[in-house]
């Protein structure tokens, strides 16, 4: 069976699940739930600043008949006590000590602060310790959370002071909120983070209440731009943190995956895509800690049939395989194929063709079923009828080659070879 | 015992009656189902349906909260969207062609979730068409309509949206047809029948004359002078008659005016007896039988001359029958009927075996001479409706058997007299009778201008 331990900068879990800052992990009562079930390690909820909370604080977006396709929300740091939460950690590291307890932090914006919680907080016994430069609600009215992350100035700043005082591991969060994540990543990484982490939420509004005509969430007639995450991030994530991955200077230090990840092939792709391990949030906001046991047997499942005994041996190994575009062999060519034996007839290949795409699908009239075929000579080969096909394997993409030898843009321009003419 | 009403308390007749295809309890049940919906292209669903109801823009309306433009999208096509909604056998229409099914999955629940938008617009009384102001075009124009059941209502309806005119002619004392009359009552309710005929003609200029009948109170000739043109959807009339002896004796019974009287009476006060034979396997025949075992039969058995292959009504009819433990016996064809003292007491079948294929191209029944009897203190006859046979050759119109003939034009052989539905083809689903109100309907607006 394979292994799934893992080891983030030296920092042990039996696997590489790790609670990301936020609700699930503010108290002793919730971490301790966490650990019983089996997750790997968490990552504290944010201790700096005092705050105080707001009601309400979610709102989600919803999709196709299911709830909480995306989760948004508007809570702040921890509002608890800094010497209750302190003492549950220690408690938390006490009971379960071969999980990972990581302590996020966000002081006020000055050295002493930061060095007087990293103090405390180390004191706990903590592995580890996530600056959060990425709440982007709330905090960045003070100048922190994101208003850190999206300043790579500042936050150079920041992990300067940081690094100077802390003994344990340093891993920063990093805020999806910018253009590109490398420039901030590469300056933390060169005031001397040990690690990355990515991504944040994201700034969103997921609706406008169409009787009271306030978007949500609800605070007394009133609104704010919340961190959106969930399934519906993971796109995103995944391709920020593509580019951390690819960075020759961010690539340095390791990264543990954020947003979106919900299930064993989401903490796959990113490891594939260059994480070291996976923090999970809204999947268990939706479900409870339980879920970290498919979480684990599917993770070990897959590794067994691929062939990967630890997870060292897949962690970035599909990183290379994001290119540019220029360098993508034009002389690739594939085109749709419908296993009429398996053709429910929905006619939802030949409408989004016909309407979206290439009007390369051929309708045959049928009562009540019509024939559905492709011409071939039409077909751009771009997927989008089997990306709408309902049923498994029923199109498939059948290679045809234009010509046998790799040709990118560049050289096709210098060739001077034919445009389309149509 | 012999036949008798009031067999069971309140309580075993609500509970016998309830509606067999309870509607969906909230919003998100609804959605839930209806976001199965693929919403495919020139759906097998819609081109399944006899009045080409839109089904997939219909669901997709329910997914984005939009009920009253899904009920719209409904009655666009079909003005008795509700009433068909509980009464179509969809199982063979729309439902029956669903695209899961070649997934070997369940169907999407088309049928509920047309009943979830139309009776949500029939409880809001929401008014989703008007009628057109057109001085002069449809302005004067009147329109008669003989039979205020699906055809005449369905017609009546396209007409009026174009601003005509419509009185409608009903023999009965109240509208809607054989779904008022015809049809079992777990299924649909009279009241709601009676809200159905309500809500369609809330759009006004449509009135209804009930106690009407052709040919008895109101002539063809008066109509046509006082009219500009009639449509003739008066359906079909009495049950055929299984032409065998005995079968005036008291206690037979036909299926029509069996469920008739459970529909206008009420349920406690129609009789039935210990043991019921049913003849006939068509969906009124279904409708009989599993109804006489609700109002308290011991036995019903239900005979049918050919066999389940040749079955008239769907599956799921007989499924409804066989789970309420009617008896079933394929190959009897009945021979005759022997009673006492006037009443009928046996049920004399032959045995049936199949010959040939028939015109219908299924296999006939031939008689193998061989005969079975059963004991029976009562019998229900659901071989079929006949045409008003008299009343449409009393008035020359062209007819086969009694069944008017049409044009393309849904034009009969005198001028400015339309037809449609079970009146021109002998019998057929409720959502058929609509389609051909709408055709008459284009037809009569053709023909006026």
């Amino acid at each position: 069976m394979a292994n799934i331990s893992s080891n983030f900068l030296g920092i042990k879990s039996p696997n590489p699940y790790w609670l990301a800052s936020a609700p699930p992990t503010d108290k002793k009562y919730n971490v301790l739930r966490a650990f019983e079930a089996g997750w790997g390690g968490v990552v504290w909820k944010t201790l700096g600043s005092q705050v105080k909370n707001v009601s309400s604080r979610y709102s989600a977006v919803d999709y196709g008949g299911q709830r909480v396709m995306g989760l948004n929300n508007i809570e702040l740091i921890s509002d608890r006590p800094l010497d209750i939460n302190l003492k549950e950690i220690k408690e938390c590291i006490r009971l379960f000590p071969d999980r990972a307890m990581i302590v996020s932090l966000m002081a006020d914006n000055d050295k002493k602060s930061w060095h007087e919680l990293i103090k405390k907080v180390e004191d706990t016994g903590a592995h580890g310790l996530e600056l959060n430069f990425g709440c982007p609600h709330g905090m960045t009215e003070r100048g922190m959370g994101a208003a850190v992350g999206q300043d790579p100035e500042i936050a150079c700043m920041v992990v300067e002071w940081v690094m100077e005082a802390a003994t344990i591991p340093v891993i920063t969060k990093l805020t999806p909120n910018v253009h590109s994540v490398v420039p901030t990543g590469r300056s933390v990484v060169k005031a001397g983070t040990n690690g990355l982490s990515l991504i944040n939420t994201i700034q969103s509004v997921t609706g406008v209440d169409l009787d009271t005509l306030v978007p949500n969430p609800y605070v007394a007639g009133k609104s704010v731009f919340g961190g959106y995450c969930g399934p519906a991030v993971k796109p995103i994530a995944l391709k920020f943190l593509t580019t951390i991955a690819q960075d020759e200077v961010t690539s340095k230090v390791p990264i543990s995956g954020i947003g979106g990840v919900s299930t064993w092939k989401d903490a796959v792709e990113f490891m594939l895509l260059g994480a070291s391990n996976v923090q999970v949030c809204t999947a268990v906001m939706k479900y409870g800690f339980r879920i970290i046991d498919d979480l684990c047997e599917g993770l070990s499942n897959w590794m067994d049939e691929k062939g990967f005994k630890t997870l060292d041996d897949l962690i970035g190994k599909s990183v290379l395989t994001i290119t540019h575009w220029e360098d993508l062999d034009i002389n690739y060519h594939h085109i749709a194929k419908i296993n009429q034996d398996k053709c429910i007839h929905c006619g939802l290949c030949y409408i989004t063709c016909e309407d979206a795409s290439h009007q390369s699908i051929n309708l045959d009239y049928g009562k009540p079923y019509n024939t559905y075929t492709v011409k071939e000579q039409e077909c751009v080969g771009c997927n989008l009828c089997k990306l709408v096909c309902p049923v498994d394997n029923c199109i498939t993409m059948e290679e045809h080659r234009v010509a046998p030898e790799y040709l990118n843009w560049i050289e096709f321009q210098k060739r001077g070879l034919p445009l389309n003419d149509h | 015992m012999p036949i008798k009403n009031n067999r069971l308390t309140k309580e075993q007749y609500e509970t016998n009656f309830a509606d067999i295809h309870p509607p969906f309890e909230n919003k998100t049940a609804a959605q839930v189902e209806a976001s199965r919906c693929l919403f495919c292209y020139d759906a097998p669903c819609t081109k399944s349906c006899p009045t080409h109801i839109d089904v997939p823009k219909f669901i997709k309306q329910i997914v984005t909260d939009n009920v009253k433009g899904s009920a719209h999208t409904i009655f666009s096509s079909n003005i008795m969207g509700a009433g068909c909604s509980k009464v179509c056998p969809v199982e063979k229409l729309c439902e029956g062609s669903c695209v899961f099914n070649l997934l070997h999955e369940p169907p999407i629940p088309i049928a509920k979730l047309q009943r979830y938008s139309t009776e949500k617009a029939m409880k809001e009384n929401w008014q989703l068409f008007e009628r057109k102001n057109s001085p002069s075009g449809a302005g004067g124009k009147k329109v008669a309509i003989v039979g205020a059941g699906p055809a005449g209502l369905s017609c009546a309806h396209v007409l009026s949206r174009e601003g005509i005119d419509v009185t409608i002619f009903e023999k009965e004392s109240k509208g809607g047809g054989l779904m008022t009359y015809g049809i079992a009552a777990y299924k649909v309710t009279p009241q709601f029948c009676e809200d159905e005929v309500n809500y369609i003609t809330a759009i006004g200029g449509i009135e209804i004359k009930y106690n009407q009948e052709l040919g008895k109170d109101i002539t063809l000739a008066q109509l046509k002078k006082e009219f500009d043109a009639v449509y003739l959807g008066m359906g079909v009339g009495v049950a055929r008659q299984l032409d065998i002896p005995g079968e005036k004796l008291e206690g037979v019974v036909d299926a029509i005016s069996f469920i008739y009287d459970i529909r206008s009476k009420g349920y406690p006060s129609v009789p039935v007896g210990d043991k019921v034979a049913v003849i006939g396997m068509g969906m009124t025949a279904i409708d009989a039988a599993t109804q006489a075992k609700r109002l308290g039969a011991k036995e019903v058995t239900m005979v049918y001359r050919r066999t389940e292959a040749e079955k008239p009504c769907t599956q799921a009819e007989l499924d409804i029958a066989m789970l309420d433990g009617c008896e079933i016996v394929w190959l009897a064809a009945p021979k005759k009927l022997k009673g006492s003292q006037g009443k009928v007491k046996q049920l004399v079948c032959s045995k049936m075996t199949l010959g040939e294929p028939d015109a219908s191209g299924r296999r006939s029944p031939v008689d193998t001479g061989e005969t079975f009897t059963l004991d029976v203190d009562m019998v229900i006859k659901a071989a079929g409706q006949v045409p008003f046979e008299k009343l449409v050759k009393k008035y020359k119109l062209d007819n086969k058997n009694g069944k008017i003939v049409i044009n393309e034009n849904c034009a009969t052989n005198i001028k400015g007299v339309f037809a449609g539905g079970d009146a021109v083809n002998g019998g057929k689903e409720v959502v058929d009778a609509v389609q051909a109100g709408k055709d008459g309907a284009r037809a009569i607006l053709n023909y006026l201008f």
